[in-house]
C-alpha cells in the first residue's frame, strides 16, 4: 500500500505535461512482480468462472492522484489504476462504449482512454479548465463547461474538432441534456443560473434563477421536470422545462447536522422516474427522494464529501465518489442500503460506468 | 460624467448594452483611500488598486450574469488624497449610486454614514476592522464585509487550543490598533481557556523599515527582546503597524511558531486559497488584474456580489427593494469559503469563515471542529448576539 501511496504522489508532483510511461497493468503493491503475477491470474480465473452477467466496470477519476481507478463490479475491487493528466474530474464513456472520456481541467482538455487497453489513447480540443461535460444521444456532439471562460464548448466528437462556443454566466459548472435531445441545459456557480441552450442554434432561449452555486442539472428521463442542486443555497430545484419556471423545490433536514453541512451536488434518478439519490457532500449522505412528492424518504450514510454517482446498468447499485474518505460507497438500490466500501485514489472525483 | 462613461467603456459595457433593450443601470460607487501603508517585507506593500481590484472584478461577474436579466452594473471610483473630506466625496458618489463601497478608518466612515442617513444610500464598508463599528457605533445603514478584530483573533485562537499551543508570550506594539489587536486577543485566549504568560510591548521609537544592513541588526535584537520569557508554546504578536511582527518568526530566543500579525496570520482571504472553487475566481482576477488578490479585494468583492446577488434575486435595481433583500432572512452570498455568508442582524456584520495563512499556504481555516454554536459555528467567531452592545439606528 505504501508502495501505491508514494508512486502516486511523485506523479502528482511531475508537472511535465508529457504522458507518463504506462504502468504495467496494476497498481503496484509492496511484494511488486509477485502480486502482479497472482492478481493477474485471479482475474483471470475470475473472467472464467463467473458469469459476467452482473460484472460492469466502473471508472472513477481521483482529482488529486491525477488517475482513474478501474472497479470491477463483481469483486468490488480495484483493478487497475490509470494515470492521466492533471486534475481530472468530469468522466463518461463514448456512447459505442470504447471509450473513457475524462476531463483533465489542469491541462485544458479532454483525455480519451481506450476501455480495452485502459490507457490514454487521445485527446480532445475541449477548451480551458474543462470540468463537466454531455454527448448528445447519437454520441456525436460534445458539450464542455469550461468554468475559466464563462463559455460552453461545441465539440464534434468524431472529428475531434471545435465547433464553437457558447457565452453563459459565470463559472459553468452542471452540463445535462433533455432526453429529445434538444435542450442542452448549463448551470453557471456565480451567476445561478440554470441556462436553457438550444442545440440546433447553440443560443441561450431562456435562464432560470435557482439557489447559490448551482453544481448539478438532471432531467426526469420522461423531461417532465428539470433538477437542479445549489451546493451553497442547499436546495435542488425543479424546474418546468417548458414554462421555463421552478416549481418546487427539495429541502434537507439531518437532526443534529447543521444546515451549512447540508451542501447537494450530484442527482441521480432510477428509469422509472420513482426514486431520485442526491449527494449531501460534507453532510457524508445520500438523500433518498421520492420524486412524486419531492420529499426526503432516507438518508443513507456514506463516506465523506460525496459528490457524484453513477447506477449500473442493470440498475442494481448505485456507486458514489466520497472526496475527503477517498473511497466509493456501494449502495444496493433496491435495499436503500451501503453495502460496500472500496478505496480508491486521492480525492474520488467522478464516476461513470461501462454500458 | 466623463470619468463615468469612461468608467463604462472600461468595462465593457458598452458592447452588451446593443444586447437588451434599455438594461437598468444600477450604480455602485467605491470610495477609498490611496494606500500608505508601508510594511515590513517588500511583499507586502499594497497595490494601488488594492480593494478596488475586486469591486471591478465582481462587477463584472455581475454584468455576465446581468445580461441575462437585463441588468448593467456601473463602478465610479473614487479615491481621496489625504486631507479631502469623506463627506463631500461621498455625497457626490451618492447622486449616481445608490450603493457605496468604503474603504475607510472608522471616524470617516462613521462621518459618512451619518450623512447619508436620510437618502437611503447602502453603505458597504470593505476595509476596517475595529469593533466598535459593530458594537457602540453600529450604524443602520452600514453592511460590514469586513471581518472585525475579534473575528480574526478568535479564528487564531482557536487553531492554537485545537493545537494544544495553550500558553501564549503576547507582544504587543505601541500604536493604538496595535492594542486594540491585543485587546481581541486577550479576550479570545480568556474565551478559549488559552494562558498568556507574559506581555511584552515593542516600542515603535521610529527608523526606517528599510535600510541596507537591517538584517545583521534585527538577528541581534529579537533574539535579546524574546529572551527570558516564562515557558511558553507560542509567540503571538500585536503588529497592526508593521513595526516587529516580521521579524520575530526565525529569531525568537527560544524555538517558538509565531502568530498574530506574522507568522500564521487570521486573514478573510489569501492569494494562496484554491478551495471551494476559489481557483477559479483567483485566476478570474489574475487576468483582470495582473496581480493576486488580496483580503482587502476579497471584502470589496463580496460587497459587489452581495449587491449583484439581492438584484438578481429581486430583479431590481431599487436600492430600497435590494436593502429590504440583504437585511431579509432570506439573504446569502456565495463566496468560495467553503458556506454560504449571511448577516448577522443584529450589527450587519457579515458571518464568515476566517483562513489561517503563512504566505505561502492557507494552513487552516476557522471555526475549528469542536467549536459549537446554537445558530452558526460562525457565531463562534467574534463577538455573538447576547454580548452585542449595538443598537442599530
Amino acid at each position: 500500500m505504501q508502495a501505491e501511496v508514494s508512486e502516486v504522489m511523485r506523479w502528482s508532483r511531475c508537472r511535465d505535461s508529457a504522458p507518463p510511461p504506462p504502468l504495467a497493468g496494476e497498481v503496484r503493491t509492496a511484494r511488486g512482480q509477485i502480486s502482479h503475477i497472482l492478481r493477474a491470474a485471479l482475474l483471470g480465473a475470475l473472467a472464467l468462472a463467473a458469469a459476467p452477467a452482473h460484472a460492469f466496470i466502473a471508472y472513477v477519476s481521483n482529482e488529486k492522484s491525477n488517475t482513474v481507478s478501474v472497479i470491477d463490479t463483481d469483486s468490488w475491487t480495484v483493478t487497475k489504476t490509470i494515470k492521466v493528466g492533471q486534475r481530472p474530474r468530469g468522466i463518461d464513456f463514448t456512447r459505442d462504449g470504447k471509450f473513457v472520456m475524462v476531463a483533465v481541467g489542469d491541462d485544458d482538455t479532454i483525455q480519451m482512454i481506450d476501455a480495452k487497453t485502459q490507457g490514454v489513447v487521445d485527446s480532445l480540443p475541449s477548451g480551458p479548465d474543462p470540468e463537466l461535460f454531455v454527448q448528445d444521444a447519437a454520441g456525436k456532439t460534445l458539450y464542455v463547461a469550461n468554468e475559466n471562460d464563462n463559455t460552453v464548448t461545441v465539440i464534434d466528437l468524431e472529428k475531434r474538432a471545435r465547433l464553437g462556443d457558447i457565452q453563459v454566466g459565470v463559472e459553468p459548472e452542471g452540463m445535462t441534456i433533455s432526453p429529445d435531445g434538444k435542450t442542452l441545459i448549463n448551470t453557471s456557480e456565480t451567476t445561478n443560473m440554470a441556462h436553457f441552450i438550444d442545440t440546433a442554434q447553440r443560443q441561450i432561449v431562456a435562464n432560470v434563477l435557482v439557489d447559490a452555486r448551482p453544481r448539478f442539472a438532471e432531467f426526469k428521463h420522461d423531461s417532465s421536470e428539470l433538477w437542479v442542486s445549489s451546493e451553497i443555497g442547499g436546495t435542488v430545484s425543479i424546474i418546468d422545462p417548458k414554462k421555463h419556471e421552478v416549481i418546487g423545490k427539495v429541502v434537507f433536514e439531518i437532526p443534529g447536522l447543521r444546515k451549512e453541512a447540508i451542501q447537494p451536488v450530484g442527482i441521480g434518478m432510477t428509469k422509472d422516474d420513482k426514486t431520485a439519490f442526491v449527494a449531501l457532500g460534507p453532510a457524508n449522505r445520500i438523500a433518498v427522494v421520492d420524486v412524486a412528492s419531492r420529499k426526503v424518504t432516507k438518508y443513507l450514510l456514506v463516506g465523506q464529501r460525496v459528490w457524484h454517482m453513477a447506477f449500473t446498468p442493470d440498475e442494481k447499485y448505485l456507486l458514489t465518489t466520497n472526496g475527503v474518505s477517498n473511497d466509493v460507497s456501494v449502495i444496493d438500490v433496491a435495499a436503500q442500503k451501503v453495502i460496500k466500501t472500496i478505496q480508491v485514489g486521492e480525492l474520488p472525483w467522478g464516476i461513470a460506468i461501462a454500458p | 460624467m466623463i470619468r463615468w462613461l469612461a468608467g463604462l467603456i472600461g468595462f465593457g459595457l458598452a458592447a452588451t448594452s446593443a444586447l437588451a433593450a434599455e438594461p437598468a443601470v444600477i450604480g455602485v460607487g467605491y470610495l477609498g483611500v490611496a494606500p500608505t501603508r508601508s510594511t515590513l517585507s517588500l511583499v507586502d506593500l499594497p497595490a494601488e488598486n488594492d480593494g478596488v481590484a475586486g469591486a471591478r472584478l465582481a462587477i463584472e461577474d455581475n454584468n455576465t450574469t446581468g445580461k441575462f436579466l437585463g441588468q448593467r452594473f456601473a463602478l465610479e471610483e473614487r479615491r481621496m488624497r489625504e486631507g479631502e473630506d469623506p463627506v463631500q466625496a461621498a455625497t457626490t458618489l451618492a447622486e449616481k449610486n445608490g450603493f457605496i463601497i468604503t474603504d475607510l478608518p472608522a471616524d470617516a466612515l462613521l462621518k459618512v454614514s451619518d450623512a447619508l442617513r436620510d437618502r437611503g444610500t447602502l453603505l458597504f464598508n470593505a476595509g476596517a476592522i475595529d469593533e466598535r463599528l459593530r458594537e457602540a457605533d453600529c450604524r443602520a445603514n452600514v453592511i460590514h464585509t469586513a471581518p472585525t478584530r475579534a473575528m480574526l483573533a478568535d479564528a487564531l485562537g482557536q487553531y492554537l487550543v485545537w493545537k494544544r499551543w495553550s500558553r501564549w508570550l503576547l507582544v504587543v506594539g505601541s500604536h493604538d490598533e496595535d492594542k486594540l489587536f491585543a485587546d481581541a486577543l486577550r479576550r479570545t485566549a480568556a474565551r478559549f481557556g488559552a494562558k498568556i504568560v507574559q506581555e511584552k510591548t515593542f516600542e515603535d521609537k521610529g527608523g526606517a523599515r528599510r535600510t541596507d544592513s537591517g538584517v545583521t541588526l534585527i538577528q541581534r535584537q529579537m533574539p535579546v527582546f524574546t529572551q527570558g520569557a516564562p515557558a511558553y508554546d507560542v509567540l503571538v504578536a500585536a503588529d497592526e503597524s508593521e513595526v516587529f511582527g516580521a521579524y520575530l518568526p526565525y529569531r525568537t530566543w527560544d524555538p517558538r511558531p509565531v502568530a498574530g500579525s506574522a507568522g500564521l496570520v487570521p486573514r478573510s482571504w489569501d492569494a494562496a486559497q484554491d478551495q471551494w472553487g476559489a481557483i477559479q475566481m483567483q485566476n478570474r482576477f489574475m487576468k483582470l488584474n495582473s496581480r493576486r488578490m488580496t483580503a482587502l479585494d476579497m471584502q470589496a468583492w463580496t460587497a459587489a456580489r452581495m449587491i449583484g446577488e439581492a438584484t438578481s434575486r429581486t430583479n431590481s435595481g431599487d436600492v430600497k427593494k435590494v436593502t429590504d433583500f440583504i437585511k431579509g432572512p432570506d439573504f446569502s452570498v456565495a463566496a468560495f469559503k467553503g458556506t454560504r455568508l449571511t448577516l448577522r442582524d443584529w450589527n450587519w456584520q457579515l458571518r464568515q469563515p476566517i483562513l489561517l495563512v503563512d504566505g505561502r499556504m492557507v494552513v487552516s481555516v476557522s471555526p475549528q471542529e469542536g467549536f459549537l454554536h446554537q445558530v452558526s459555528e460562525l457565531d463562534t467567531l467574534g463577538y455573538d448576539r447576547p454580548e452585542s452592545k449595538c443598537k442599530l439606528k
